[in-house]
């Protein structure tokens, strides 16, 4: 037994992963996952300040966002979620792999996760090009003219007061899409630094760090999802 | 962390993506019945209880031992709060027109 801590002990010592003013491995992941999680406090109140504009105009023009709302296909969103629930899921499993020296479970897991991301991105394409063909991204040709109210079929929706909604859509899952482009490129360098690799069960602290990041982007979209396609569903 | 990893973490990895596929249903479909006020309390309650899954198991808050890890979720929380609750305690109490 204290035989096999010294031996660990040495393993460590001479683990060239491990930077000089750290002293022990796990002193050096618990600095480096602490880190990430203080910029994720940062980008909580970045999406913080956007999710609560929407809540003021969600209050204001209650309607006219239950009308513009429904014309976006809840069916996209939702196969988006059901994506990058997956995508997260071949996260762990890739830093699981890592822990468990399981070099082709943690590559194959990496490559999942870079196509669960592009089929959402494509997927999103796909949305935005419905909406562009409808007119209804803000500008000047945008255009919500005579479209009845949910709930009220007698009343149309202010065209400027869904003009607002498709503005806050267009930031709010266009700076989402933003960070999953920056994910992906996080993901090609863990694949690359994986397949060089890089990654063994003692050391694999940016496989969990940037998992952490995906993760994030994962629950903002968790949030994203029912607030911006799923209001006012019902007939 | 590595404590835990001795014993599989992968029937838990499961069944979390499993009941995150659940919520992403449930809401979906709950949207579709009229439930007044609270269509938008109910989606909110799966949200939050899938993002609450996503960290505590995919992100591994459960069972992180640093108390200042603890700090910073806490914080990161309770700031949100502050920026929303505040906010809507204003707009929702002012009288506009």
């Amino acid at each position: 037994m204290s035989d096999s801590q010294a031996t660990a002990v040495q393993g460590e010592a001479h683990n060239p992963a491990l930077l000089h003013h750290f002293v022990t491995e796990e002193q050096q992941r618990d600095a480096s996952s602490l880190g990430m999680w203080i910029f994720l406090a940062t980008e909580v109140m970045f999406f913080g300040g956007l999710f609560c504009a929407y809540l003021i105009y969600r209050g204001w023009y209650f309607g006219d966002f239950g009308a513009a709302s429904k014309s976006i296909d809840a069916l996209l969103g939702g196969t988006n979620t059901a994506v990058l629930i997956c995508s997260s899921l071949t996260v762990v499993l890739a830093i699981w792999g890592a822990q468990t020296a399981r070099r082709g479970l943690m590559i194959g897991s990496l490559i999942l996760t870079m196509l669960f991301g592009l089929a959402f991105l494509g997927i999103k394409g796909k949305e935005y090009k419905d909406k562009f063909d409808e007119h209804h991204v803000p500008g000047v040709s945008f255009s919500f003219e005579h479209v009845p109210i949910p709930g009220h079929p007698d009343q149309y929706a202010n065209p400027r007061h869904a003009e607002i909604f498709f503005a806050l859509y267009f930031i709010m899952t266009g700076l989402h899409a933003l960070h999953m482009v920056i994910g992906l490129g996080i993901f090609t360098w863990l694949l690359v630094m994986a397949w060089k690799g890089r990654f063994t069960p003692q050391y694999h602290t940016p496989l969990e760090v940037g998992g952490l990041y995906w993760h994030f982007v994962d629950i903002v979209w968790i949030y994203l999802f029912p607030l911006l396609y799923l209001i006012d569903r019902h007939p | 962390m590595s404590d835990h990893s001795k014993s599989s973490p992968l029937p838990t990895y499961f069944m979390v993506w499993g009941a995150l596929l659940l919520g992403t249903f449930l809401t979906y479909e709950a949207a579709k019945i009229d439930l007044g006020v609270f269509n938008a309390a109910l989606a909110l309650i799966i949200a939050t209880t899938k993002a609450l899954l996503v960290a505590l198991f995919f992100m591994h808050l459960k069972g992180a031992s640093e108390k200042l890890l603890k700090l910073v979720v806490i914080s990161t929380v309770f700031f949100l709060l502050i920026l929303l609750a505040l906010s809507m305690a204003d707009y929702g109490t002012r009288v506009w027109s």
